[in-house]
């Protein structure tokens, strides 16, 4: 484990603190990055953060929704960056229990956020109706 | 004094916060003092305190806490099983006039305790015990990955115990039921201490369940015997894995809805309350998403042990084994994908209760599978009736009706009739009884010979056996027939004479289970007693097939003077077949962990935390949640957390087993 060593010094305060999290793994079955490797996603970290800044704070597109629209896209793609230079997320870390439980894990959370959407939605639909006379009696109608 | 400064110290802890004006619960109180003092006393003239320390307290092996796990579980089931009689009792007299011996206030908190003991601090710390004992043994591993982190969890498990515990006697428990569902726990309708015990005690003793399954999933990711392919592994380190992994993804969703509910009472937040915005579907959504996969957290282990017993005591290889792994892992993803079956009445709609109707029909593919499975195992198989099927058959008819009674709920417009009535908790006890606690008994007389090198006495075993089965029919199926009929659950008091006979009929039953439980107290002490006539010298009682009946009952603190290496599924049973020996020269030093008492510290504060939190003790909360911190800080500078057992002391614990083990072969 001395070859994350060297490296703390010299990555940024970001990607040490992620890569603390990965010297944990004492077998050396973990994958683990290059200064390259982090450079390159320090970098890609900035940019994906500096535009959604710039968009924001300099009001170019008028539309709100476009922009808030972009910021959502570029923190996604920023989430995928961070794991892949960042947490090492590839198909042989860990021989594959890296990206299985990653996969997995998006599976629960899409799951549970979708189904409570949808579940909640059609909750508030049919549980709380618009409180006025006569979408009540519209609602009573139906039942 | 004051009375601010009073409130300053004491928060709302008042005098009259005890309850000496209600005399059952004084009475418990008087005899659980009686108790503690005699125990207390016990202790210290055999002076034992020392030794419980060093040897069980401070543990961080595997094994020791696998068994104080299963300690903490009996225990709780005794008070657990206290609240099922109370309220067998006042629902089998409170007919018309008659009001019974509970009042409103004091029977809620009764069914409310009952549930969250039984499922938290019964089925769990057994579920738990069994795992952690089982699972490094198997996978001829020395102990857990992460041994204090395993002490550790242990010790927060038993503090939430305590905090529920505690709040029989200082202050009062939810009335809310099992699940704390909002409005209800919200600050308007619960404002005092009941709902804040609840969300303390779950959250505390839910840190040390989310850690122990990190502990366990790394485990048996990272420390299988070499040769142990996933594919090798023995079924219950497969079910042990798959719990575990449902644990990690399902606690996370509890502890963050408790969170929330406890912002909404402490800072006046409104996730949930009825006034301000928020919106109470929320809370009984998100629990059930966490609630559902809790249920196969429950049951999976125990599939596990029935898997085991079964092939083990039919005498042949699992039946289908691939097949119960994948069942397994299809489960553990539609865990996720049925939340809704517990509130289709919430109101939906048709589109969503048919998708998670389906979804819940889908579900019982892969349970039934496994039943196939363990048929086909027996069938042409040697079957021994030892205790340990003996249970598995009793599961197996049991749990099917469970099964079917689910399928039923899972139908919505069935789900309308029936939800919320007694159907529903015949159901889930059912499943419960029939699965988790057949299944633990089966799993604790399949074990114990490996743990203290005895069997357990037949004679009691079968005592309990009976009454247990035959008491779980007579208590339940009245409240199968009470639910069709419409009788709805947590109901203190009836009008319709007619009813009375069927409570009666159930009361029975659950005197027949106090029977069960009275004949397992008596069997583990009547095996104790006579433990030289049970005793087995060669560590494998059952003619087992997996690694744990490889060395010797009790193991020694190594496990294995060598990590052995995997052929074959039935590793052990594939060792014998070959003849491998024992090694027995060539021994090394073994690099083992230290005991520490930093768990016990951090429960104790945590303990500490909570109380002050309930009683709004401030200025306590703040100095022992830097307790914590200062003392979680401390641990990670104590470098001397390891030690070695020398290689000579090895050798000698093996030359004493091969003595013993040349004896015992004399001797057959």
């Amino acid at each position: 484990m001395s070859a994350p060593t060297n490296q703390h010094q010299a990555v940024d305060m970001e990607s040490h603190a992620h890569d603390r999290g990965t010297s944990d793994h004492v077998d050396g079955g973990a994958a683990h990055g290059s200064r390259g490797s982090y450079v390159t996603g320090f970098v890609l970290s900035v940019i994906l953060t500096a535009i959604p800044f710039g968009l924001v704070m300099s009001g170019v597109i008028s539309d709100k929704s476009v922009v808030a629209g972009i910021c959502m896209v570029l923190a996604i793609v920023q989430i995928v960056v961070h794991m892949i230079y960042f947490l090492h997320m590839n198909r042989k870390s860990e021989s594959g229990w890296t990206l299985m439980s990653l996969i997995f894990t998006i599976i629960i959370v899409v799951i549970a956020l979708t189904g409570s959407l949808w579940v909640m939605f059609h909750m508030n639909q049919n549980m709380m109706p618009p409180m006025n006379p006569t979408s009540a009696a519209e609602m009573s109608d139906q039942m | 004094m004051s009375d601010t400064l009073l409130k300053t110290i004491f928060g709302r802890l008042t005098l009259e916060s005890f309850p000496i004006h209600e005399p059952i619960i004084l009475g418990t109180f008087i005899a659980v003092m009686l108790g503690g003092i005699t125990l207390v006393g016990a202790i210290t003239y055999f002076k034992l305190w020392k030794w419980l320390w060093t040897e069980w307290f401070t543990s961080v092996d595997h094994k020791k806490v696998g068994i104080m796990y299963m300690i903490l579980g009996t225990v709780m089931l005794l008070r657990g099983f206290s609240d099922a009689i109370m309220m067998r009792a006042q629902q089998a007299m409170a007919f018309g006039a008659n009001e019974g011996y509970l009042n409103a206030h004091h029977y809620d908190q009764v069914f409310t305790a009952h549930g969250v003991i039984m499922i938290f601090f019964v089925a769990m710390p057994f579920v738990t015990g069994i795992m952690n004992y089982v699972v490094p043994l198997q996978i001829g591993a020395r102990d857990v990955s992460f041994p204090f982190l395993n002490n550790f969890s242990f010790w927060m498990t038993a503090a939430g115990a305590v905090i529920v515990m505690a709040s029989l006697f200082v202050g009062e428990f939810a009335r809310t039921g099992w699940l704390a569902m909002a409005p209800l726990s919200g600050l308007d309708y619960s404002p005092d201490v009941g709902v804040d015990y609840y969300v303390w005690a779950l959250q505390i003793a839910g840190v040390g369940t989310l850690l122990s399954g990190v502990n366990l999933i790394a485990t048996i990711v990272k420390m299988r015997a070499p040769g142990m392919t996933m594919f090798k592994m023995p079924i219950f380190t497969w079910s042990a894995l798959v719990t575990n992994v449902l644990i990690v993804a399902a606690f996370p969703v509890l502890t963050a809805v408790l969170a929330m509910l406890s912002l909404d009472r402490y800072v006046g937040t409104h996730f949930f309350t009825n006034t301000g915005g928020g919106n109470p579907m929320m809370y009984v959504n998100m629990i059930w998403i966490w609630g559902h996969p809790e249920v196969y957290i429950l049951i999976l282990p125990l599939f596990g042990v029935f898997s085991e017993v079964t092939s083990t005591f039919s005498g042949k290889r699992l039946f289908g084994y691939t097949s119960m792994v994948y069942a397994l892992l299809v489960i553990c993803i539609l865990a996720y994908l049925v939340w809704l079956h517990h509130f289709f009445t919430m109101g939906s709609g048709a589109s969503v209760n048919s998708f998670f109707g389906i979804t819940t029909m889908i579900i019982s593919i892969p349970t039934g599978a496994k039943i196939f499975n363990w048929l086909f195992t027996m069938y042409k198989g040697r079957i021994r009736f030892e205790l340990p099927m003996m249970w598995t058959v009793a599961f197996m008819l049991t749990f099917v009706i469970g099964g079917m009674t689910g399928v039923l709920l899972a139908v919505p417009p069935a789900d309308f009739q029936l939800h919320n009535s007694l159907f529903l908790v015949a159901h889930f006890h059912n499943v419960i009884i029939g699965g988790v606690m057949f299944g633990a008994f089966a799993a604790i007389n399949y074990w114990f010979p490996k743990a203290f090198g005895f069997k357990l006495d037949p004679w009691w075993g079968k005592v309990s056996f009976w009454s247990w089965v035959v008491g779980f029919w007579v208590a339940f199926t009245p409240l199968y027939v009470l639910g069709l009929m419409g009788v709805t659950r947590r109901l203190r008091h009836f009008d319709d004479p007619s009813l009375q006979i069927w409570f009666i009929i159930a009361a029975v039953g659950v005197v027949m289970i106090a029977v069960g439980i009275a004949a397992f107290l008596i069997q583990i002490f009547v095996s104790f007693r006579d433990r030289e006539r049970l005793r087995d010298w060669t560590g494998d009682p059952w003619d087992g097939r997996s690694l744990e009946w490889a060395t010797s009952s009790p193991p020694p603190a190594y496990n294995f003077a060598f990590t052995p290496v995997i052929h074959d599924l039935d590793a052990y049973y594939d060792m014998k077949t070959r003849n491998a020996g024992r090694p027995l020269t060539g021994f090394r030093d073994i690099h083992m962990p230290k005991n520490t008492g930093t768990g016990v510290i951090l429960a104790g504060l945590s303990v500490a935390f909570g109380l002050s939190m309930i009683w709004y003790m401030w200025w306590l909360s703040a100095l022992s949640f830097a307790g914590i911190l200062a003392v979680s800080i401390f641990h990670t500078f104590n470098y001397d957390r390891d030690f070695h057992i020398h290689a000579d002391e090895v050798a000698r614990t093996e030359e004493e087993r091969t003595r013993i083990l040349a004896n015992a072969a004399a001797g057959a």
